[in-house]
């Protein structure tokens, strides 16, 4: 459906200054240039595609290259099998204007226009059509309405669309968007405007609507919670790059990189050395102990490596549990009650541990507690 | 980087059938409607910004016998000169500090304190603002002549004959001063309304009284826009003509303004000699705007503007709020009521007197009949109206589509654009008017002397101020509107009539009515370039008050004012119903 490749794009206005630097800097570590640095990724039809990174990390200069509203300096976006935009290297150039590109796209801050009603600016993308494409009054008024009906907004057709409320709002961006009836629907950090109440209920929302109406999306966010519960797939990007690409559950279970790791949820991060491989199963020796893990890494014995420890994958006892492979022994140091959760610090030899527990399982500071952690919910992660 | 790319696998080929924006290589020369758009709109700036300075310094520098300094040398080489430029400074540093003193005042008492009649002294404080400077300067010369000045008049029984004279270095900064201090008004509001008022609240809890609060943290927080408005003041009074002309040439004070126009009206003119004064008047003008410009930018790490919208707390005066009122309510009356009435009670006569019971029984239309049966004054209404109604519109048009050259295109040199509107606001309307004689004397097309080189002089000179009232309104608009509508398939010129015009609006037509009001009043380069028989209303006023016709020119500023008044009113019904609806 989507298929963006090596897409490059420099940092507006300072590719000139920021060369003649590099020239300067000689051998040395090449300083950062790129928004987008040769970003390559393919969507395939219905999916929903998130874009997911810290702000600042090329997500939405990515998507807003898509869109046509920013020019890459290379690369090749197509959509459908038409080439939006190529440059760079002995390819013919192609770029299609923004207007001529036929995608839907909602903003961040929804971009209501606030001199129209909430009928006007749905009306518009179709109004603006070439003459020839533009659908007659009737046809207009019936898509309008038919679109506005699905979002539950028909009541306020006629209403100014600035009266509307946050979610309300964000329902006409999206009834804007897709009433072209888009390829492909652009999505730029929809929810972040909303309270956390509403994101979550309108999180769902979007995604029966986007189940419902079958439209390839690409939604820009760097919410993790919301990239993991929306997305069937995710790129997540760091410093103009994609870092890994996979399944929401895939990259939760097997980041590929400290960043990663600590970009989506939150984990534990222990030094070793693989001592011995058998299969997927490795054994890496760390300073406070072994533990055993399984790994399609298949690392070779004496590599350095980190071991990424999600803290719900940390269950903790005052009986030394039976038969578990990796038992540690430490002593609670603080303890948070999160309401569905609670947290614990617990320090095993140099290292503090945090692990989360169920909400009746609780173990006051200065407990001595066993960290049960077992093999199959620890991941290797290579040194940075 | 792009070396990099061709070692990279080759993209896929473009799909076969040929996409509706492949449009074939030859098309691609012919300039889209966007291009020609902003195209024509940058070279008009440019035009109108450089063509007539251009020429100025030509007409000055150069004769038959080529370069020359002569035209410097008649100017300078007198030992007036020192007195011109004394009386220069000593003017425009007088009228400024009037300005800055009554209008920070007023601005402080309006904005942070619980001053009576809140609404009724807005109002009082930007009035002058609309009453046209040669209007406002003559109804001075009728309440502080010497000879027939009314408040001499009263004054004379308690203190002497003629206590104070309009026609002297300080009477001209009195004037100068009062028809400034709108300006630091309104500068000296946005200032105080945007500091957070908790500054001046910690400094209250902290023990200072409140004269200390002012002096400690007011005043020094609201410096940058102080300073600001000095040099602004200061830069207005030097290109000032209307006080200058009036009020010194009787006395023989001359400032740069009155010497250009004094050395014109010789015959024959010495075009290059005032082209010198022109000059020198331009260069302290510059080296003015250059000054504030840099203290504009030195006081960024001074801004207390936070962006959150706080309604600052108003002080409560206590037992001074009585005084204030009366002091306020003084002020109306001697600033503003006391010169409309001067005019309106001159308008009713026939031969110029002070109030008595003669002459309140004598009263009469006759002027305004007579006006309506001069052809002139119909002439010189009509002019004004044309005028006015197409320099605010042309102006309002171009800068539409310039402010988005300037903000939202990525254009190179749109900062030059940028810079070429803000030019003419440093050039003063004299020497605008001179330099573009200079251009339409030697142009071959048949301008000079026609309405039509007025028009090309208010566009030139309120570019700068379009600018500002549009660039102000399209920063306010976010980059997502524009963007949205160019995502769902608008084109340029769709996105820009649909979305940003109709959002750009309100900001258009306050700067529509600004430039209405201020082309009404323009003097200083008109002066030189209309034709007889071509007279715009301040001109026809301007040869009435030499004639000595106080009572016909009355009339006609009444008539001038009334047709101001109903022609903001209109624009503001008219602009409200265009502009956001907010219900």
């Amino acid at each position: 459906m989507l298929e963006v490749q090596n897409l490059i794009k420099t940092f507006d206005g300072e590719r000139q200054k920021r060369r003649s630097r590099k020239q300067v800097s000689g051998n040395g570590e090449a300083p950062r240039v790129f928004a987008v640095n040769d970003v390559s990724f393919k969507v395939e039809p219905g999916e929903l595609f998130t874009l997911l990174g810290p702000s600042g990390c090329g997500k939405s200069t990515t998507l807003r290259s898509i869109a046509g509203l920013e020019q890459p300096d290379a690369g090749v976006v197509s959509v459908g099998g038409n080439v939006l935009f190529a440059a760079g290297g002995t390819q013919k150039r192609v770029n299609v204007p923004a207007n001529k590109r036929g995608l839907g796209m909602v903003f961040q801050s929804y971009a209501i226009w606030p001199h129209m009603s909430v009928f006007e600016n749905v009306a518009f993308p179709l109004r603006v059509r070439p003459r020839r494409q533009r659908p007659g009054k009737r046809e207009i008024t019936e898509r309008v309405e038919r679109v506005l009906e699905t979002m539950e907004l028909l009541q306020y057709a006629e209403r100014h669309a600035t009266k509307l409320s946050g979610g309300q709002q964000q329902r006409l961006a999206l009834a804007r968007a897709i009433v072209i009836e888009p390829s492909l629907l652009l999505l730029d950090e929809p929810l972040s405007n909303l309270d956390a109440k509403l994101r979550e209920s309108l999180r769902f929302e979007l995604k029966r609507l986007q189940r419902e109406l079958g439209i390839t999306s690409i939604y820009v966010t760097h919410d993790q919670i919301e990239a993991l519960s929306l997305s069937s797939s995710i790129a997540v990007m760091r410093a103009g790059e994609v870092v890994q690409l996979g399944k929401p559950r895939a990259i939760y279970e097997n980041p590929s990189s400290k960043f990663v790791a600590e970009f989506i949820g939150t984990s534990n991060f222990l030094d070793g050395t693989v001592a011995s491989r058998d299969g997927d199963r490795h054994v890496v020796e760390t300073r406070d102990g072994r533990l055993a893990l399984d790994s399609g890494a298949h690392v070779t014995p004496g590599t350095e490596v980190v071991v990424s420890i999600r803290p719900e994958a940390v269950m903790l006892s005052t009986d030394h549990p039976a038969g578990a492979e990796n038992v540690w022994e430490g002593n609670v140091t603080t303890r948070a009650f999160l309401g569905d959760a609670v947290d614990h610090v617990v320090t095993v030899g140099k290292h503090e541990i945090r692990a989360r527990c169920l909400p009746h399982i609780s173990h006051a500071p200065g407990t001595t507690v066993y960290l049960d952690m077992q093999p199959g919910k620890l991941s290797l992660v290579p040194v940075d | 980087m792009t070396t990099a790319t061709p070692t990279r696998p080759a993209p896929p080929a473009p799909s076969v059938d040929p996409a509706p924006w492949d449009v074939p290589r030859w098309r691609r020369f012919i300039p889209t409607p966007k291009f020609l758009t902003l195209g024509v709109v940058a070279l008009v700036i440019a035009y109108l910004a450089i063509v007539p300075l251009y020429y100025l310094f030509w007409g000055t520098f150069f004769d038959e016998s080529g370069f020359t300094f002569s035209g410097f040398e008649r100017a300078y080489g007198n030992h007036q000169i020192f007195s011109l430029v004394g009386n220069s400074l000593w003017f425009a540093v007088g009228a400024a500090a009037v300005s800055l003193v009554i209008g920070t005042a007023l601005a402080y008492l309006n904005v942070r304190t619980d001053v009576p009649f809140k609404a009724l002294f807005f109002a009082a404080s930007i009035i002058p603002l609309v009453i046209p400077g040669i209007l406002y300067t003559i109804a001075w010369i009728l309440l502080g002549s010497p000879d027939i000045g009314l408040i001499n008049h009263y004054l004379e029984p308690v203190f002497g004959r003629a206590v104070i004279d309009v026609f002297s270095v300080w009477g001209m900064i009195w004037v100068e001063g009062l028809q400034l201090s709108p300006i630091v008004f309104l500068l000296m509001v946005a200032s105080f309304r945007s500091m957070d008022p908790s500054l001046e609240e910690s400094a209250l809890m902290s023990g200072a009284s409140r004269w200390t609060v002012f002096r400690k943290v007011t005043v020094p927080l609201a410096r940058p826009a102080i300073v600001a408005a000095i040099l602004i003041m200061v830069v207005r009074s030097l290109e000032s003509f209307e006080v200058p002309a009036l009020l010194g040439l009787q006395n023989g004070t001359y400032v740069f303004t009155s010497r250009i126009y004094f050395v014109l009206r010789d015959y024959p003119p010495d075009l290059s000699a005032a082209g010198a004064l022109a000059i020198g008047l331009l260069v302290i003008a510059i080296i003015g705007v250059v000054i504030s410009n840099f203290a504009g930018r030195a006081s960024k790490n001074y801004q207390t503007v936070t962006g959150k919208g706080f309604r600052p707390r108003p002080m409560e005066l206590g037992k001074w709020r009585p005084v204030a009122g009366v002091l306020i309510v003084g002020y109306f009356l001697l600033t503003v009521i006391a010169p409309l009435l001067v005019l309106l009670y001159t308008s009713l006569l026939k031969f110029y007197a002070p109030p008595s019971k003669d002459t309140l029984k004598s009263m009469t239309l006759d002027n305004y009949r007579a006006l309506a049966h001069t052809a002139d004054a119909i002439t010189a209404l009509k002019n004004s109206l044309i005028l006015g109604l197409s320099s605010a519109t042309l102006v309002m048009a171009f800068m539409a589509i310039a402010a988005w050259i300037v903000v939202r295109s990525k254009i190179r040199g749109r900062k030059v654009l940028d810079g070429l509107a803000f030019l003419p606001l440093v050039v003063p309307g004299l020497v605008m008017g001179l330099a573009l004689s200079f251009v339409y004397l030697r142009s071959p097309i048949p301008i000079y002397g026609t309405l039509f080189i007025l028009l090309i002089s208010y566009c030139t000179r309120y570019l700068p101020y379009g600018m500002r009232y549009s660039v102000t309104s399209m920063q306010q608009i976010s980059n997502e509107l524009e963007e949205s509508a160019l995502v769902n398939g608008a084109s340029w010129w769709q996105t820009f009539r649909r979305v940003l015009l109709p959002l750009l609006m309100p900001g258009l037509i306050a700067g529509w009515i600004y430039i209405l009001v201020v082309s009404f009043r323009e003097l200083s380069s008109s002066i030189l370039l209309y034709s007889p028989g071509n007279e715009v209303l301040s001109i026809l006023i301007f040869e009435q008050f030499e004639n000595g016709q106080f009572t016909v020119l009355s009339a006609l500023g009444v008539v001038m004012v009334l047709t101001l008044v109903v022609l903001v009113t209109v624009a503001y019904k008219l602009g409200a119903k265009v502009g956001l609806k907010q219900d």
